[in-house]
């Protein structure tokens, strides 16, 4: 919980206009829902990060000698299912998105605040029933959990892990309907859709993704459990079913599902890389447009999870096709925030570090992905770790640079307090080296053929010397996460207490106090300015220096 | 937008609002701002509804392409008359809802309550009839699991040929799946009803503040909708003599 | 919404239209469903179900006189990607015989 910062003369803030537990458990305010989130995020975090720890360990020698199948098995299976329920797809909107969206539109809350704490709740339920499944057995069907092994063969508690992703899916489905009402609703007078903050497109175009893909996996997960219970034979050869309409069913949600974890973090760098190089973004509605076409097109790729599943060949075709055109909104996103850079006046705060770290790595994870995408190559690195490189590429390369680049570029309103800036930039670079010490060996251990969720790779023993490459870098890694988590929670008592804006920024949740009181704004803003007005901004300085910290 | 029961005041910029209109939450600048949020609010959430169930129906639509004569046979076995009956059911139950509507719009409060009372109780007679065609199913041994049987049934228009029984039993499943949380979903409804009912009674609803029961109204009609692609998909595959 | 529509009497005799249409609609799909139409039972049967979901969201749901056309564009959306889904789902299963 947020230690109260007593200083001599403090203004009533939504931090200390309250103290007591039930003040926190039952708040209504978004922004104390959003700080809830955090730490139940980061929680899961440490968990999952403990899961890859362990897989690392494993994979430092060629033989199977840390752990057993069954347990390798469970440990890529509760890594996956907590990275990507129980973090990934919570964090920038749920922390984020959570704290910024009234604020960037003008608004007191969010449409339903009382619906937004029960869907922290929910995931809290969600979380817990994981939580108690990992420590009665866990589960060993990947975090995929296939049919038919998930339905008939898994000796492991799958229906309890299934009920805790329904659960949590639910709390995702209805943050998203909150965002969707919120935006259409809510904003300010003079607030017009060209002139909303690109961060509010990402999050409503993540929550259209949220709405329409999540109950698909909720009713699938539902087949499961009662093909599992009730011995129904919906996915069952032996009774007529089919494997691959669990597939089906399962990556209909999946894939957009990935688009959840990245488009919230586009959001955060297109923030970041605006404010850094002091510049309006580079062709506004692309990047807005891109945002819904990435959300839609999403939903048109699925099946290049199963090429070698045993799809139609011309089905295999179209979805391959298709997976090309979703690459051209990122593409063009990519292209923005450079243009955006170019002529810009560029500060290497530890935000725009995150920032430029995202647009290396993205770029290489995308670009990655559109190998995948092509059937011929795909076929020989499918279920190695050349896949398991290319998501990690976007989904930590990617969505994690970004949520810790927000985190660390709205620190200041969410606290009230300024983090060390020598420090958060050590830990970007650490957190830099590390990821890519990680996982960039695993894109030619993939390549070579090294099959992923293997704990045994004794038979190729030649691997060894990028697995141990990686499992370094892993620690690297850890090490470069745990910085901000110490330095954030210092500020927190000892940090220099931040201005309304330090960053000089523009957007209206620079325009309320830091950290800003329960209702955001003393009285409703009326916008009569464009988004990024950063030459306004900086007119009174003419080098457009920020602000002092 | 002033009423009898509302106190005007005037906030620091000299904007008049109904500042004690105790439905308004505090978050929310007036009353049809929070009224076009809870609207928009359900049907986002029927959205998702519609993908949820959607799930299902793309199982059955797989399904029924490959085992279409076993399916056939299997839907004959189910009874059309009551399905067309909880059919019929619905239909007046959404007449009915509407009907709540337009009384709570037109502050006619007997109407409300017999609306909101009717509808409820045409859910629970639809329920009611679900129940008698889940026992028949359970009775004929069509319930899918270890006593599941579907011996010598006849494919329509196939004179001589078989239903498999394995094929057949995939239909039940989806039957059993797709019914069942149909009715889940009318007994939240159900619910969502008697809570309106009793909020109905107490007189809470105006003609300036009505929100659930639109909202409320809104979801019925939904469940309504799953249930007339249902009917013909499950009941009405082959029912040609 | 609908509360700041014209509510007068007119709405009454427009539900009960509806009303009697889905009962008839009824009716006749189960008739239909006793002729022998080949392959076009399916379709027909379907396409009296749309036909009688569309008035019940037009006219019971009020989306005809919806005050926003964001109401429109939220159950075309959510029509558009059911089809999606099961569209491109059977675009795999419609063609696995093919090679």
């Amino acid at each position: 919980m947020a230690t109260p910062i007593l200083q001599p003369v403090e203004r009533e803030n939504y931090l200390n206009k309250e103290y007591g537990v039930w003040s926190w458990l039952l708040t209504t305010d978004h922004k104390r829902i959003a700080l809830l989130y955090l730490i139940s995020i980061t929680l899961f975090f440490f968990i999952g990060g403990f899961f890859a720890l362990l897989i690392r360990l494993e994979l430092l020698t060629p033989a199977g000698d840390l752990v057993q199948a069954d347990t390798y098995n469970k440990l890529f299976t509760m890594h996956g299912m907590v990275m990507v329920f129980f973090f990934l797809i919570p964090s920038i909107p749920a922390v984020l998105g959570n704290f910024l969206v009234p604020m960037m539109i003008g608004a007191k809350d969010l449409a339903f605040p009382r619906i937004n704490l029960l869907s922290w709740y929910l995931y809290i339920i969600g979380g817990v029933m994981m939580l108690h499944c990992m420590l009665t057995g866990g589960v060993d069907t990947g975090w995929t959990f296939y049919a038919p092994f998930s339905t008939s063969f898994t000796n492991t508690n799958f229906i309890e892990a299934g009920l805790a992703i329904f659960v949590a899916g639910f709390s995702s489905i209805l943050t998203g309907l909150n965002f969707v009402v919120t935006i259409h609703r809510m904003r300010a007078p003079g607030m017009t859709w060209s002139r909303l903050p690109l961060f509010i497109w990402a999050h409503y175009a993540t929550s259209i993704i949220q709405l329409l893909g999540t109950p698909v996996i909720a009713v699938t997960i539902v087949l499961v459990a009662a093909e599992r219970a009730l011995h129904l034979g919906i996915f069952d050869p032996k009774l007529g079913g089919d494997p691959l309409l669990f597939q089906h069913l399962f990556w209909f949600y999946s894939h957009p599902a990935v688009y959840i974890m990245i488009l919230p973090s586009m959001g955060v760098i297109t923030e970041i890389i605006a404010c850094f190089s002091r510049k309006r973004i580079f062709g506004y509605h692309f990047v807005a447009f891109s945002s819904i076409a990435i959300a839609v097109f999403g939903f048109l790729v699925w099946a290049h999870h199963m090429f070698v599943a045993g799809i139609s060949v011309y089905s295999a075709l179209v979805f391959s096709f298709l997976s090309y055109a979703v690459a051209l909104p990122s593409a063009i996103k990519v292209f923005n925030w450079t243009a955006t850079l170019y002529k810009g006046s560029i500060h290497y705060d530890a935000p725009m570090l995150y920032a430029f770290g995202f647009l290396g790595l993205f770029t290489i994870g995308g670009l990655t992905g559109l190998f995948l995408a092509a059937l011929g190559i795909d076929v020989h690195v499918t279920d190695t770790y050349f896949v398991v490189a290319h998501f990690h590429y976007i989904m930590v390369g990617g969505a994690v640079m970004g949520y810790l680049g927000g985190m660390h570029f709205w620190w200041p309103k969410i606290s009230g307090r300024l983090y060390p800036e020598g420090w958060a930039r050590l830990a970007a670079l650490i957190v830099f080296i590390g990821f890519n010490l990680t996982f960039f060996p695993q894109f030619v251990l993939g390549y070579m053929g090294m099959p992923r969720r293997y704990y045994d790779y004794s038979h190729m023993p030649e691997f060894q010397v990028l697995n141990v490459l990686s499992t370094a870098g892993a620690t690297v890694l850890g090490v470069g996460y745990l910085l901000p988590m110490v330095y954030f929670l210092w500020s927190m008592r000892y940090g220099k207490p931040a201005s309304d804006n330090p960053w000089n920024a523009a957007g209206l949740e620079w325009q309320t106090a830091s950290p800003p009181t329960t209702f955001n704004f003393d009285a409703e803003p009326v916008v009569t300015w464009e988004a990024y007005n950063y030459e306004e901004l900086d007119a009174p300085h003419k080098e457009g220096v920020p602000v002092a910290r | 937008m002033h009423d009898s029961s509302t106190t005007v005041v005037h906030d620091r910029n000299g904007e008049a609002h109904a500042a004690h209109n105790p439905a308004l939450l505090h978050h929310f600048a007036e009353p049809q701002q929070q009224r076009d949020a809870a609207s928009l609010g359900m049907w986002v959430f029927l959205a998702t509804e519609v993908m949820f169930f959607g799930g299902l129906f793309c199982a059955y639509l797989v399904y029924r392409q490959w085992y279409f004569g076993d399916f056939a046979a299997a839907s004959k076995s189910i009874n059309m008359g009551l399905g067309a009956t909880n059919t019929a059911v619905l239909i007046c139950s959404s007449l009915t809802v509407v009907l709540a509507v337009w009384a709570a719009q037109t502050a006619r409060r007997s109407l409300l309550i017999g609306s909101l009372a009717l509808t409820m109780l045409l859910g629970l007679t639809f329920l009611g009839i679900k129940g008698i065609e889940y026992r028949d199913k359970f009775v004929e041994h069509h319930v899918p699991g270890a006593s599941f049987s579907f011996e010598n049934e006849p494919i329509p228009g196939h004179p001589g040929q078989y239903a498999n029984a394995r094929h057949a039993q995939m239909f039940f499943s989806l039957y059993f799946v797709m019914t069942g949380l149909h009715a889940l979903h009318m007994i939240i409804g159900l619910g969502i009803f008697l809570w309106l009912l009793i909020m109905a009674w107490k007189g809470r609803f105006t003609p300036e503040w009505h929100t659930p029961v639109e909202i409320g109204g809104l979801y019925w009609h939904f469940v309504d909708i799953v249930w007339i692609y249902l009917f013909p998909l499950l009941y009405l595959i082959d029912r040609h003599p | 919404m609908s509360a700041h529509s014209s509510a007068t009497s007119s709405p009454l005799k427009m539900y009960f239209a509806v009303f009697f249409a889905l009962l008839v609609g009824t009716g006749l799909t189960v008739y239909a469903a006793t002729l022998d139409l080949g392959r076009y039972n399916a379709a027909v049967a379907l396409g009296i179900a749309t036909i009688k979901a569309t008035l019940v969201a037009l006219f019971f749901m009020h989306v005809w006189h919806a005050s926003e056309k964001l109401t429109k564009l939220v159950v075309i959306a959510a029509l558009f990607f059911l089809l999606l889904l099961l569209g491109l789902t059977m675009s795999d299963y419609a063609t696995r015989m093919w090679s």
